[in-house]
């Protein structure tokens, strides 16, 4: 059992520990606080134009730590037009086309706003934009929990190296890297700070994925 | 994780609490409107049951089939085996096949230990002799963590057919694993001999354990397993251990009534204490899927890391 990695964030590199590490990860802080503050801003009000005013959005997050964004960027609609925007969680793990290479995951939590899905806009929030495969086993776990209107994808960060065709139509950050480096989010309510960090790590592109 | 699940008493703390705690997330999936999904795609589960069952066998056919497994199903009667097939000879033939888990049940206890050596894919027991029948305690701790909330300290009263109940020994072991204090109730011809090494106290009087208890779980005598006579009469037995409507007012408020099924009403449990609402037999069968689905997953999920 001790192989089990935490649920989710597998795009963003090896998030072994992240949670309880106070000290920054070591790398180049490409992204501080008020950065991702004004980013997340900014897609909110994306968002906002090309729905119409979001009256019929559902931020799904995916987990770890695409949940505290969907639900911040939530509140942020909620700021902006005045009425709340649901938001939610989708685990993606019994989805994914790699589980039979890992040891088994422990499950992320699953929490649809009750109204469901059906004739909505969904948008799918996740932290970093790698090679699109959790992007698409997302898309997967979406169509056996209902029907949506049209399914949209944010992301805090995209890195590029996409092995599928998949794009995201909210960026927080183009970040153009290598693939033997790391992107890794922190943030407050899973690490307790705000942060993107850049770093070096040889296996990373292995264990990334 | 481990690679069979043989005895409850081979979960670790960690292992068990990954197995509720995926439990209660596959939970979800029976209240969707598609009730599946594609984790074990192609891949092959085999039931294979020597004895009897209606409970076990549907509920793990159901968890494999929710996780897109293809399933095998196996019955002892109409097979080679009533030709006279043996137990290994039949694993070599599944062995060929492919499987990728064994799920059985047979009435040799360490039948699934033996299988286990040799197939290459998990053995899952699901109920052998008088041994152990472990997915039944992780359901039944599934279902006391539901409605209790928490498994840490809990009192639970065992009773019944201690002696030939499969299911007695792997909640002994699981609840014991879990921090639960579990005590055994049994009139003393219906209990193992070595019952004094098992982690767990002992009494003979039903009455007195009652008030004290967060959970009653009744056993039934299993007939079918004696080939003595253990107690005078069957209404002797059930006047001194069967749960009825004096014994159940007995109960703290919060204490909930178990029992694994197949009950026998009016001998261990009256027909108004099972369809009462502290009973949780339904709940039982219902999170019987979940768990097992929790474990299918958790066998098969990475057959490439071995």
């Amino acid at each position: 059992m001790h192989a089990l990695h935490p649920g989710g964030g597998p795009e963003a590199g090896p998030a072994t520990g992240a949670r309880t590490a106070k000290a920054l990860p070591e790398g180049k802080v490409v992204l501080g606080p008020e950065e991702i503050r004004r980013a997340l801003t900014r897609v909110a009000h994306e968002i906002i134009e090309r729905t119409d005013g979001a009256g019929d959005v559902i931020l799904l997050g995916i987990p770890t730590r695409g949940v505290p964004l969907a639900h911040r960027l939530a509140a942020r609609l909620a700021q902006v037009e005045g009425r709340p925007a649901p938001a939610g969680s989708l685990d993606i793990t019994m989805y994914r086309d790699d589980l039979r290479l890992r040891p088994a995951r422990t499950l992320g939590h699953t929490d649809v706003p009750p109204a469901g899905v059906d004739g909505k806009i969904v948008i799918l929030v996740d932290d970093v934009l790698y090679s699109g495969r959790t992007v698409r086993a997302a898309l997967d776990a979406l169509g056996d929990i209902g029907r949506p209107r049209a399914v949209q994808l944010a992301v805090l960060v995209d890195r590029g190296h996409r092995e599928l065709p998949i794009r995201a139509d909210y960026v927080g950050k183009n970040l153009p890297t290598s693939q033997r480096e790391v992107v890794q989010v922190l943030l407050s309510e899973t690490d307790g700070q705000d942060a993107v960090v850049l770093g070096q790590n040889a296996i990373a592109t292995e264990a990334g994925r | 994780m481990i690679r069979h699940l043989i005895s409850a008493g081979d979960l670790s703390r960690d292992d068990a609490l990954l197995i509720l705690d995926t439990a209660e997330e596959l939970d979800q999936v029976s209240d969707r409107s598609i009730r599946k999904l594609p984790t074990l795609r192609g891949r092959t589960v085999v039931n294979l049951f020597y004895e009897d069952s209606t409970r076990t066998r549907i509920s793990f056919e159901a968890a494999a089939k929710r996780l897109s497994a293809d399933v095998i199903n196996f019955s002892a009667k109409g097979s080679s085996v009533a030709k006279g097939e043996s137990l290994k000879d039949t694993a070599l033939t599944l062995e060929a096949m492919g499987a990728d888990a064994v799920v059985i049940r047979h009435g040799a206890s360490g039948a699934p230990h033996r299988l286990a050596g040799w197939v290459r894919g998990s053995v899952v027991n699901a109920g052998d002799g008088t041994h152990e029948h472990p997915t039944q305690a992780l359901l039944d701790a599934f279902t006391m963590r539901r409605r209790l909330g928490r498994l840490e300290g809990l009192r639970v009263t065992i009773v019944g057919d201690v002696l030939h109940s499969r299911v007695a020994r792997s909640n002994v072991l699981l609840l014991r694993t879990l921090g639960a204090e579990v005590t055994l109730v049994a009139p003393p011809t219906l209990l193992p001999v070595a019952v004094s090494g098992w982690p767990c106290e002992v009494s003979y009087d039903f009455d007195a354990e009652l008030p004290k208890a967060d959970v009653v779980m009744m056993l039934r005598v299993q007939a079918e397993r004696m080939n003595a006579a253990y107690f005078p009469t069957v209404r002797e037995y059930s006047r001194r251990y069967g749960l009825d409507t004096r014994r159940m007012a007995l109960l703290p408020e919060h204490a909930i009534v178990m029992h694994p099924g197949p009950m026998i009403r009016g001998v261990e449990i009256a027909a108004d204490v099972a369809d009462s609402p502290r009973s949780t037999i339904v709940e039982q069968v219902a999170n019987g899927v979940s768990i097992r689905m929790a474990v299918l997953y958790l066998l098969l999920g990475s057959e490439g890391t071995r």
